[in-house]
């Protein structure tokens, strides 16, 4: 009988990280941002019916960056925790906290004790009944939740989108400027994004109970070629396009996957 | 406790479903302001007559299985998809009906494929049949049938055939006592419900009152000797 190597537990979660990093750094990024009347979450993403945002719960969305096969089940999971939870108490009972935690949970049980971590970053927003009590919960491959105050990036270009919403970012910013500028985020100054390549949907106040609706590439035309109202709106724009310009030369490839922007609210370990 | 009549009727660009607001408890009313129509979901209208527990019990459990099915999914179930649904639940349902708790729903809705409204009927066996134009069960299902059969016709409007729905709940209620007409004192009138390509919409409960109040006004006028030309005991 051989004796097996004997390997140090640090490096084994070294390589386990750098592993389901790689994974998450070969998708495309997302973005997610609280905007006037709930949260806008946009995602580059050339397919039509592979999604990677999706609604659980009345005032509850989804996003997940990653291996889809592995987020699509943590999606499909949620769903059924939501429905159940809502079905044998009340529809007010279900909340993203609990949500989150529950993926958190999972996530981390998977890092520790699985053979292979789950290469996928996943978000969990949630709509309040009043602006300002938005919730983003943003959580890593390795089970870390984390509360974002304003926006959230996943994905493995995460440092340089974040720094180019954060030039960006106004707390009562409408719709259609919230999109514009996550929209210029995730491209960067070397690329443009259109409609086709993009998957948008938000939650809205204004939506009625399951708050969730997709946004139609006719809809998407419409808000991405509408001018700005004042000029200052346009600054912030340019200042975006400019900041991104600094930022990402360089930083692209193999950047962090667990990035969370400068905005959080605080990461529980 | 028992819920009573409820009718469903196809017009040109979808249906309309009503159901009266009574609840029985033997000779006694229950309750008077039940809700026995409810949206499945969108494109959907689900109402029920029969044991009002277990009937509210699966309609919420069919609105949680919808829902449940289109965000799984991406996509919403076909019409006929939700129909057979219902009908699982109904037949799941079978042996408490044979105690005497049977729930009997009836189920409209939207048809975008064929761009069409339909409406199913239940046995309690959970055979469901299309209806080609309208029906009507609970207690009073009889009255308010035969009311709408000799109002019916092909491509009625929206309006109208919110007009008939309302006369045969009217009728039902004038012949049946398990069916609550409308409750001018409390104001509480049926609930409609209409299922067209825009989705699923409840009429205002002032919407209804007014159609009450037209219809009153117009049997008036057919009779303007009031009650002794016609409702004394003779």
């Amino acid at each position: 009988m051989t004796v097996p190597f004997y390997v140090a537990p640090e490096q084994v979660m070294k390589d386990r990280a750098e592993y389901a990093q790689k994974g998450i750094a070969r998708g495309r990024s997302l973005v997610a941002t609280i905007y006037r009347d709930g949260v806008l979450i946009v995602a580059d993403n050339p397919s039509r019916s592979l999604h990677k945002i999706s609604e659980i719960y009345d005032r509850i969305a989804f996003a997940g960056v990653g291996k889809y096969n592995e987020y699509d089940q943590l999606r499909v999971a949620g769903v059924r925790h939501a429905d159940t939870k809502g079905y044998a108490f009340s529809r007010e009972d279900v909340d993203a906290r609990s949500l989150a935690n529950l993926y958190a949970q999972h996530l981390g049980n998977v890092f520790t004790h699985e053979m292979k971590p789950l290469e996928v970053e996943i978000l969990v927003a949630e709509l309040a009944a009043v602006p300002g009590n938005d919730q983003l919960y943003h959580i890593a491959y390795e089970g870390t939740i984390t509360d974002e105050e304003r926006f959230a990036v996943l994905g493995g270009e995460a440092e340089p989108i974040a720094e180019r919403m954060e030039q960006a970012w106004r707390s009562d910013w409408s719709l259609g400027e919230a999109l514009r500028a996550a929209v210029a985020a995730l491209a960067g100054p070397d690329r443009t994004l259109g409609p086709s390549h993009l998957e948008v949907a938000f939650l809205s106040r204004e939506n009625g109970r399951r708050a969730f609706r997709r946004l139609t590439e006719a809809e998407l035309v419409t808000l991405l070629e509408e001018q700005p109202t004042d000029g200052r709106q346009d600054g912030a724009g340019q200042d975006a396009a400019s900041g991104g310009a600094e930022a990402a030369p360089g930083s692209s490839g193999t950047g962090s996957a667990s990035s969370s922007g400068a905005s959080g609210r605080g990461t529980a370990r | 406790m028992h819920g009573t009549t409820v009718v469903a009727l196809r017009f040109a660009g979808g249906i309309v479903m009503a159901g009266d607001r009574r609840a029985t408890e033997g000779y006694s009313i229950a309750h008077r302001a039940m809700e026995k129509v409810f949206p499945g979901d969108r494109w959907s209208a689900v109402a029920i007559a029969g044991v009002a527990g277990p009937a509210v019990e699966m309609v919420r459990l069919f609105q949680v299985q919808l829902e449940h099915y289109e965000k799984v999914e991406g996509l919403s179930l076909s019409l006929e998809g939700k129909a057979n649904q219902l009908a699982q639940m109904v037949r799941e349902h079978l042996p408490m009906a044979m105690q005497g708790l049977a729930v009997v729903p009836l189920f409209a809705g939207y048809d975008h494929r064929r761009q069409t409204g339909r409406i199913f009927t239940y046995d309690v066996t959970g055979g469901h049949y299309e209806e080609t134009d309208f029906q009507a069960t609970g207690s009073g299902g009889r009255d308010a049938r035969t009311t709408i059969k000799l109002g019916y016709r092909e491509g009625l409007s929206r309006d109208e055939a919110i007009d008939l729905a309302i006369e045969a709940l009217f009728e039902a209620a004038d012949e049946d006592a398990g069916t609550g007409g409308p409750d001018l004192v409390r104001g509480i009138y049926p609930l409609v419900a209409v299922v067209d390509a825009d989705g699923y919409v409840q009429l205002e409960d002032s919407d209804v009152a007014a159609r009450f109040e037209s219809l009153i006004a117009r049997k008036r006028k057919e009779r303007p000797g009031g009650m002794s030309s016609g409702g004394e005991l003779r």
